[in-house]
């Protein structure tokens, strides 16, 4: 089985967050990035793939050459290769169209996105990407068995899980439950030695033009202070005429 | 005790100075730390206990002999690598870095560098696994700072080593398999032997009541007549020279090491003056915090950038003895009186163990003594630039 991990480079969720260029741009600086927490699930279920079934395992980011650590890191955990296709993640639909081509050309069984990125929770490329690539596609994937070209897939749905059987090649928009936070990897010092001489490729972009462009950011206006109450009456009549939320 | 909030300061953008992969390898150290060894190690030192679990972590993170060569089981990785590795778990707990360098610089450092290629083999991977765990004995009960005058000794019988003695202070020897004794032969000179749990009339009782490193384990090495077979010997180097070239990695970690547990008290107290309020302001507003704070990141800044500064100086073979000595005696002194202030800052909560703060102080009153005390290290320094030998 050949598995490709797509992996978000994004902003530790404890980063400040600030913007330049009259709110155009994300402000990188002193912001430290990791992987995004659901494609950590997802490479963490492919790394048990490799280990129990023999599968192969890719990871690819699409991304500026600053990106390259999250990548070495999911060498270090294990993945076997790992490609960068050297553009700016801009829009959704470009990056779904870059990775459908890597998918493609790689003929991967298997590709495991994440439920949505932590950074702009955009929640569309797994989905585009089955698509663009003909895959079927399972979202919120909570847990995925794989025998022959066939698969059983868990899938989160409101108040429930719903099971599901499909087959390869299987796009998959994954997060905590395919494994738990308890099963995360801490790379050790002999992955990181190792994942020196592994492959990262670097890969020109397919011709993919942005369908949408940030025009600026706003953050959430700081929280007012509180105001205490002292009766039900006075709160109801608050809520009523001063917040005018009942 | 409190979640662990840790944010490591970086004042002078020394990452800058550090490679993707020195940064890949502090962060999973720092990571491990954070999920396991603060959730417990304040329960472990307040019961005077060695945590056992830690080994197995301690191996699989690979914080056993590090830049110890990949066929040996090492990671093949590069001092500043290992100086991080070494920072980031004394920022949890002196004891567990002590037991990491012992392990490493004291144990597989000398298999590694005076031993056969046949001990390397038999011993190395095992270490590396954290099956087998090592101390190192060269502290005697009359002889600390001045380890030369040891009493130890070992006689020639032929097909074996008789060794005769006692060792004093030894971190790990409750429970080592294996022991790095340094011994003088029948010509005075000192060589190492490598002692196996096991032989006969080889013991390691433990030292209780220790106030300091009490998550690691201390005890004695008695030999009453102990058969060391003669292919136990490190033949590649004899002399003093020979257990203080350990000494020199050792002590190049616990230069990196103490900027973690100064770091820790720094961040802590940070946080702390920042939320503490007291007439009416955090007393991070006041003058006599800021000072202490603000002393707290100048040391600490200076203190990185010797322990880099010294870790390309040893990636380069370069580094001398004097200038690790230099380290070592700064960087704890640096961590030690942070510590203090630091403690002082938390007011009453820093004497408990809801915080680290505490822990850290009284741990590092064994780092200022242990691998040669603050005063033998301004010695060392005297006499380097002065050629003059106080020792003497
Ligand atoms: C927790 C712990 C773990 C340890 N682990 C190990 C271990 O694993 N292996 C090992 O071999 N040893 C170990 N040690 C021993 C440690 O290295 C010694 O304690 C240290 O070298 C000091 O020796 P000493 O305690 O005999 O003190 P002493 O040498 O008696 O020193 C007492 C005081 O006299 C001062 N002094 C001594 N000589 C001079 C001088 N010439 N001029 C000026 N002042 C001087 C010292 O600076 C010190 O302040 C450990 C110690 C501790 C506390």
């Amino acid at each position: 089985m050949k598995i490709l991990v797509c992996i978000s480079h994004v902003p530790d969720t404890t980063s400040k967050i600030n913007f330049t260029d009259s709110d155009t741009k994300f402000d990188t600086n002193g912001v430290q990035f990791v992987i995004n927490p659901n494609d950590e699930f997802g490479l963490t279920r492919a790394m048990w793939f490799k280990e129990k079934q023999g599968a192969t395992v890719h990871v690819v980011n699409v991304g500026g050459a600053e990106t390259e650590p999250t990548l070495r890191k999911a060498l270090a955990i294990g993945a076997d290769e790992a490609i960068r296709i050297n553009t700016p993640a801009t829009d959704g639909f470009s990056v779904a169209k870059q990775l459908a081509n890597v998918a493609k050309e790689g003929g991967y069984d298997l590709v495991i996105g994440g439920r949505e990125s932590i950074d702009y929770n955009g929640g569309m490329v797994p989905g585009m990407v089955a698509k663009l690539i003909g895959a079927n596609f399972v979202n919120t994937c909570i847990g995925l068995e794989v025998e022959g070209d066939k698969a059983t897939a868990i899938r989160e749905i409101d108040g429930g899980k719903e099971t599901l059987k499909t087959s390869l090649p299987l796009v998959i928009g994954g997060q905590k439950g395919l494994v738990e936070e308890s099963d995360l990897r801490i790379p050790n010092m002999r992955g990181i030695m190792q994942a020196r001489t592994k492959p990262l490729n670097v890969k020109e972009p397919v011709d993919a033009n942005a369908e949408t462009n940030t025009v600026s950011f706003q953050k959430p206006a700081p929280k007012g202070a509180v105001k205490l109450v002292d009766s039900v009456d006075e709160l109801v009549n608050l809520l009523h005429n001063e917040a005018k939320v009942i | 005790m409190k979640p662990d909030l840790f944010e490591a300061p970086d004042y002078y953008n020394l990452d800058e100075l550090l490679s993707d992969e020195h940064k890949l390898v502090r962060q999973a150290a720092r990571d491990w730390v954070k999920r396991d060894v603060s959730p417990i190690i304040e329960e472990y030192a307040q019961k005077a206990e060695f945590p056992e679990q830690i080994i197995s972590g301690l191996a699989e993170i690979g914080a056993f002999g590090p830049y110890i060569p990949e066929e040996y089981g090492g990671a093949g990785l590069d001092q500043i690598s290992y100086g991080l590795i070494m920072q980031e778990i004394e920022r949890g707990d002196s004891g567990v870095r002590s037991t990491a360098s012992v392990q490493s610089s004291l144990v597989m450092y000398p298999i590694y560098k005076y031993g056969t290629e046949e001990q390397r083999k038999k011993y190395l991977p095992k270490l590396a696994s954290g099956e087998w765990m090592g101390c190192f004995g060269l502290t005697e009960p009359d002889h600390g700072s001045n380890p030369g005058g040891m009493t130890t000794n070992f006689k020639d019988k032929g097909d074996h080593y008789l060794l005769n003695g006692a060792k004093m202070w030894i971190s790990n020897a409750p429970f080592a398999q294996v022991a790095i004794v340094w011994a003088k032969n029948e010509e005075g000179r000192i060589h190492g032997l490598i002692v196996e749990r096991g032989m006969e009339g080889f013991s390691t009782p433990e030292t209780h009541n220790k106030w300091s490193l009490r998550a690691s384990a201390t005890g004695e090495l008695i030999f009453d007549n102990v058969k060391v077979p003669k292919e136990n010997l490190l033949p590649n180097k004899s002399g003093l020279g020979a257990p203080l070239g350990c000494l020199d990695s050792a002590r190049y970690g616990i230069a990196w090491g103490a900027i973690g547990a100064a770091m820790d008290c720094y961040d802590t107290a940070l946080r702390y003056s920042k939320e503490r309020m007291q007439f009416g302001k955090p007393i991070g507003q006041f003058q006599l915090q800021q000072k202490k704070l603000a002393e707290m990141i100048t040391e600490i800044t200076k203190a990185q950038l010797l322990a880099w500064r010294l870790g390309v100086l040893r990636n380069d073979g370069k580094a001398t003895s004097a200038q690790i000595s230099m380290a070592k005696r700064n960087n704890v002194d640096m961590a030690i009186n942070i510590a203090r202030e630091a403690r002082q800052i938390l007011g009453g909560m820093g004497i408990t163990g809801e915080y680290s703060i505490m822990r850290h102080s009284m741990n590092l009153e064994s780092v200022i003594t242990y691998e040669g005390t603050h005063d033998i290290h301004l010695l060392i320094t005297g006499l380097d630039i002065t050629g003059l030998n106080a020792f003497q």
